[in-house]
């Protein structure tokens, strides 16, 4: 079972979860496509809903449902791949956290719909949906903890059979990820656990200041696990596509341990100009949260390492001709590519936005919307395209033809460049103080509102040519998935490493105690604000339902 | 483990980096005062229940002049207004905004200024801007509020 036999055994597993996080960008994309519109002051059409109503859509379908999907497809299988196949248990918590996820999706999209649950997908209290939302985040609280057991217990079982073996490079990632996710929903859960009493009327009030909180432990580790899992494809794929070597086994993994250990603390920074906290505190949790950069840091000199020996090899000559003879014509590689030149602005721009006094700039601001268009939408997202292109044919057994790679080129392009269009000229007019969650309003003709307009017609233009290329690779991807000739698509993992003649030390595999130094890291960062928020609060805030 | 020279290069200048941003951050908040608004107040919003009044001082919101040139704002957010919704003041003014939200989150901008802060129920946030240049500014709630959020307007008119 240890062997690696070239194929995806839990298939079928992957196609399924695959397919419905395609079907989830399409619709929640649709979505998007009808706000930036609106935010262009061109249109008022939202499929019969209101603004607010596909908004909160957009949201719960494209940065919660579509990513944690994609995560579950893309992992079980990698994991599966490097490990040569998935315990019976494990396969089980999978399929039991896909279910859940189906009960989940019911509850939280039927509530939005029947106009509900328009409390976006933060759902601050006190905005009160409908009890039933909550009731349906509970059970995507259950499909987080399930699908992370799975993986789990996929290592323990590995490990067990391979005493004093290093678990496979690709699944030590999976780990990594699930056990980030999981420590970021421990916030979120809570924080549902105290909204459904409240929402059923049992309890009277809730902690407005302790809601957001706790929704922000999650918040911002949730994109860092997105990140992570866009970069194990940096480390495992690109390497393969390019036909070189992975730079170092042993960095790539203190890569994963210190963006696990070190980024729920960084949440805070979601919170710099909320009352109720001293500077002091605040400055601290800048400090954490510009910490997160560092493994950033460490990747960013591993990936160009990486990029310049395989331009080399293929014969690229002084400073940067390396470059010029790097695969461009290859999607697999252009994807992971653009979307790591994208990371390089995204990250850049997180890094300043963290400052406290930077983020009062732009703090709910139309920069926030395009700083995770960037950050999401090009470098995670991207890479996800770019590992479907050949994921889905690989499950599926059937071939990434050569028009399908021109295809997927031009689909590539077209993303990036609507994808440009909108989030640049977002930042731009969000550090005119343009608001962000916001329909489109002149706010009665106001004068400072009115000089927004050119660059709002920006993000629409960029929202059409999102519209192409996302109905391009969702078709694309499903002609993959059941039309394209039957065949073989390789896997492509990259196990040959490249500097490390010396053994990777064994203390990296130590999981017990990164996710203890993660707890520590929690409490210092949420212990004393908790306690504070709780011993000093104001009345509790009850129901309120403004749309 | 071993690293590159190369690598330690980067990784010194990137940390370096992160340091310099943090001192700057950290001079800006503690030698000038420029922090970002982190007023720790609680309030009984619950005052409100019923028709009542409020509490202190919000229940009698509006604009005083507490000094040379220096005035306190009162107000209230709730969904979809600010009260007042229309604060004038002279130039050269120096405008401190205490404010609490009578129902849930809400926050504020303010185009060609950096007023930019969260207001929840139950907490007073203080934030304070100096208006050097006569305009009419426009204060807008930029967290979502509801159906009436991208509604929710009040108007600084700064006279000469």
């Amino acid at each position: 079972m240890n062997n690696i036999i070239g194929e995806v055994k839990f298939r079928k597993f992957g196609l399924i979860t695959i397919g419905l996080a395609f079907l989830l960008l399409l619709i929640g994309g649709a979505f998007g496509v009808l706000q930036a519109l609106n935010r262009a002051g061109l249109s008022e059409f939202f499929f019969g809903l209101d603004y607010y109503q596909i908004l909160t859509l957009h949201g719960v379908l494209l940065i919660v449902s579509f990513t944690l999907l994609f995560m579950n497809g893309y992992l079980y299988s990698a994991t599966d791949y490097a490990l040569g196949g998935l315990p019976k248990l494990t396969r089980t918590l999978a399929w039991t956290g896909l279910v859940s996820f189906l009960i989940a999706a019911v509850f939280i999209v039927g509530t939005i719909l029947m106009g509900e649950a328009s409390v976006m997908y933060t759902f601050y209290a006190p905005l009160a949906a409908s009890p039933w939302f909550y009731v349906g985040l509970v059970f995507l609280a259950f499909t987080i903890f399930l699908s992370a057991a799975g993986i789990f217990y996929a290592a323990y079982d590995w490990k067990k059979r391979n005493k004093g073996k290093h678990l496979p490079l690709y699944a030590f990632f999976a780990v990594g990820a699930y056990m980030l996710i999981s420590l970021g929903t421990i916030g979120v859960t809570a924080k549902v656990l105290l909204q459904v009493p409240w929402a059923f009327g049992w309890t009277d009030g809730v902690n407005v200041l302790l809601d957001r909180t706790l929704l922000w432990w999650f918040g911002h580790t949730l994109v860092n696990v997105w990140y992570l899992v866009a970069i194990s494809a940096w480390y495992m794929v690109l390497p393969k596509v390019i036909g070189t070597k992975i730079f170092s086994d042993s960095l790539a993994r203190i890569v994963v341990i210190l963006i696990v250990v070190l980024n729920v603390p960084g949440g805070f920074h979601h919170q710099i100009v909320d009352p109720g906290f001293t500077e002091t505190l605040k400055f601290g949790h800048a400090v954490m949260s510009l910490a997160i950069a560092v493994p950033s840091l460490f990747t960013a000199f591993a990936m160009f390492a990486t990029l310049e020996r395989a331009g080399r090899r293929r014969g690229g000559k002084g400073l940067l001709g390396w470059l010029v003879k790097l695969p461009w014509k290859d999607p697999k590689f252009l994807t992971i590519m653009i979307a790591m030149i994208g990371f390089i602005f995204g990250g850049a721009g997180g890094i300043a936005q963290t400052n406290n006094q930077l983020n009062q700039v732009v703090h709910n601001t139309f920069w926030v919307v395009g700083h995770f268009h960037v950050t999401v939408g090009i470098a995670v997202v991207l890479t996800f395209f770019g590992v479907a292109w050949w994921l889905v044919p690989h499950l599926a057994r059937r071939e990434f033809t050569p028009f399908m790679h021109k295809f997927a080129l031009w689909q590539t392009w077209a993303w990036v460049i609507g994808m440009f269009l909108m989030s640049a000229s977002m930042s731009i007019v969000g550090l005119f103080g343009t608001p962000r969650r916001s329909q489109h309003s002149t706010y009665g003709d106001h004068a400072h509102a009115l000089e927004w307009n050119e660059l709002l017609l920006i993000v629409g233009a960029g929202g059409l040519v999102l519209m192409v290329a996302g109905l391009m690779i969702v078709g694309g991807i499903y002609y993959l998935m059941f039309f394209a000739p039957k065949g073989h698509t390789p896997f492509y993992m990259q196990t040959l490493q490249d500097r490390d003649a010396y053994k990777t030390p064994l203390w990296t595999e130590n999981w017990a105690m990164w996710f203890a130094l993660a707890i520590v890291m929690i409490v210092m960062a949420y212990g004393y604000p908790i306690v504070d928020m709780v011993i000093n609060a104001p009345p509790g805030s009850p129901t309120w339902r403004t749309w | 483990m071993k690293m590159h020279k190369l690598e330690e290069i980067w990784l010194i200048f990137g940390i370096g980096v992160l340091a310099v941003a943090l001192i700057v951050t950290g001079y800006q908040v503690y030698a000038l005062g420029m922090g970002p608004p982190s007023h720790k107040e609680t309030v009984d919003h619950t005052l409100w229940e019923d028709g009542g009044e409020g509490p202190a001082p919000f229940n009698e919101p509006g604009v005083y002049e507490v000094g040379d040139n220096e005035y306190e704002v009162i107000m209230t957010l709730e969904a979809f207004s600010f009260n007042p919704s229309e604060i004038t003041v002279p130039v050269g003014a120096e405008v401190t905004f205490i404010m609490t939200s009578k129902d849930v989150v809400h926050g504020i901008t303010v185009p060609h200024t950096n007023l930019n802060t969260m207001v929840l129920p139950g907490h007073i946030q203080t934030i304070t801007q100096t208006f050097n240049e006569a305009d009419e500014y426009l204060m807008v709630c930029n967290e979502y509020c509801g159906v009436g959020h991208h509604m929710m307007t009040a108007n600084i008119i700064v006279e000469e």
